[in-house]
């Protein structure tokens, strides 16, 4: 059972890189310089950028962002989904706006974000926090509607205090729901960060790939992208993890 | 509070001449403008005795229960708890749902005891409440469970615990609104013998809302039949059939013959 637990996934996998390895094959037949994207040549230079400092650095400018990005974005989320849920009035005057927002990508305000906040880090936040924003909010919204209406009336039975209520029973009633959203929100952030760090920003992953373009170090770039990939697994399962941490379910 | 069961007999006995834990009298309610679901209707609850609320479902039963409870307000009558007239739920009273409806967050312990630190619940020391707490967890029979989580429980396991969590507040009066319907028969028939012998054991009263004749036969000591539109209590009868009353099974097909005639009779 455990064999074919792992078995499976990890077949997924090989295949993969077979055919990555396969297409490189092809690729360098065409144009020659393409043989720095296969897989051993880009295991070589992984390795060496894992040795060395500055893959590291652009991983941790790129995973400050996706925090400042996600704080915000539950700083702003949360309270709006939480009055969503709670007032109809609310909800029905601002649901047609949210709706409309949430699909437009984030990176289309890239030009915009870059002529009002300036180049450097504030742009990034903008859009990350922008593209994340609405499934917090959302998530939060429906965690509201959601909430056991017996809890409620338990915490009436109890008299509680409106802070009470807030503090005991619907906050922790409905951060698993949040916790759905933040994970539906990291997914969106880590897509949109490495096009959001394109542009003028010096340092963070998206930059890095650039660079690895500019210096035609192709091995690097590949390198790059299994690591965006690894760290956005790394995250979601981080992000699962915690949801069933908080459910302490099996 | 702790005592072993008494002698079922005395308790009926003492549940017969004691003084009333809540008085209704003459209550009307209605959803906004919808009309009434019941109109000039009294009821009392004496210390410790046991009351099956009967009656088909969307009779006005649960709507009853949250007025009884504090948790809504009438729109005539008043209802008194202890001899004071109740403006908000009484801390000494307390709720099972037909859904355990546990805190997924919080563990066994943490779920039994939930509210008991709550501002407008009676001051207690951490020491009293956490003596509380393990004493309801083993009158349900749950001792030993106390770190468990809710996604960690059986259903009957659960419910348990919610009734543990109304035990610990020490009731005068335990509401209970379809607390076992969800369970499977077994389950069911365990948690009806448990709910009688703790509250026998803790001295309290229970209101349980069923809509199930052999369980307001097994459990009650008074059933009374709720029906008729707007709804009121139709008919009563105190059940004097001696405990175990399965071991009874004449008297009680007599009583719910006689139930069933009045509920057909009603409809
Ligand atoms: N929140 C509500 N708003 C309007 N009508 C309600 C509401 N809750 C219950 N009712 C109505 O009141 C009547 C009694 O409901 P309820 O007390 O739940 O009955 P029971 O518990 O006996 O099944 C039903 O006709 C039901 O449709
Ligand atoms: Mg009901």
């Amino acid at each position: 059972m455990m064999g074919a637990n792992l078995l499976l996934p990890l077949s997924g996998l090989v295949l993969a890189a077979l055919a990555w390895a396969a297409g490189s094959v092809w690729l360098a037949g065409v144009t020659p310089i393409a043989a720095s994207f296969a897989p051993l040549e880009t295991a070589r230079a992984l390795l060496a950028l894992l040795q060395g400092a500055e893959l590291w650095e652009h991983v941790a400018v790129s995973l400050e962002r996706v925090a400042v990005g996600l704080g915000v974005a539950l700083l702003l989320g949360t309270p709006l989904g939480v009055l969503t849920g709670l007032s109809p009035l609310f909800s029905r005057s601002t649901t047609p706006l949210f709706q409309f927002a949430r699909m437009i990508s984030p990176l289309s305000w890239m030009p915009l974000a870059v002529m009002v906040l300036g180049v450097g880090n504030a742009p990034v936040y903008f859009l990350l926090a922008f593209a994340a924003v609405w499934p917090i909010l959302l998530n939060t919204a429906a965690g509201v509607a959601q909430l056991d209406k017996n809890w409620l009336l338990l915490a009436r039975s109890l008299s509680a205090t409106r802070r009470e209520t807030i503090v005991h029973v619907i906050l922790p009633g409905i951060t698993a729901q949040i916790l759905t959203g933040v994970r539906l929100a990291i997914g969106i952030i880590w897509i949109v960060l490495v096009p959001a760090e394109m542009l003028g920003v010096s340092a963070g992953l998206g930059y890095f790939i650039l660079d690895a373009r500019d210096r035609l170090a192709y091995s690097d770039l590949m390198a790059a992208i299994l690591v965006i990939g690894f760290l956005g697994y790394l995250l979601d399962h981080a992000a699962r993890t915690l949801h069933k941490r908080w459910l302490h379910a099996a | 509070m702790n005592s072993p069961l008494p002698e079922p007999a005395l308790a009926i006995a003492a549940a017969a001449d004691a003084p009333a834990v809540l008085e209704a009298r003459g209550l009307s309610y209605a959803h906004g403008a919808a009309g009434p679901v019941f109109s000039h209707l009294s009821l009392s609850i004496r210390r410790r005795e046991i009351v099956a609320l009967l009656g088909g479902s969307g009779c006005g039963k649960s709507t009853l229960l949250r007025v009884l409870a504090g948790l809504a307000r009438p729109a005539k009558g008043e209802v008194r708890f202890l001899d004071t007239v109740q403006a908000a739920p009484h801390p000494r009273s307390a709720l099972v749902f037909q859904q355990a409806s546990l805190l997924p967050w919080l563990n066994l312990a943490d779920n039994v005891g939930f509210g008991l630190d709550f501002a407008h619940q009676p001051q207690t020391g951490k020491a009293a409440r956490d003596e509380r707490i393990k004493a309801a967890i083993a009158a349900v029979g749950l001792a030993g469970r106390e770190g468990a989580y809710p996604a960690q429980l059986s259903g009957g396991m659960a419910q348990r615990t919610a009734l543990a969590r109304a035990l610990a507040r020490q009731p005068e009066l335990l509401f209970a609104d379809e607390p076992f319907s969800a369970l499977d028969a077994i389950t069911r028939a365990e948690m009806q013998s448990l709910l009688v012998d703790v509250v026998h054991r803790w001295h309290t009263a229970a209101l349980l809302v069923t809509h199930d004749i052999d369980e307001a036969i097994l459990v009650a000591d008074r059933i009374v039949l709720m029906g008729g539109r707007p709804g009121r209590l139709l008919h009563e009868w105190t059940v004097d059939i001696p405990r175990n009353r399965e071991d009874h099974p004449e008297a009680v097909g007599a009583l719910r013959l006689a139930i069933l005639g009045a509920l057909r009779h009603a409809s």
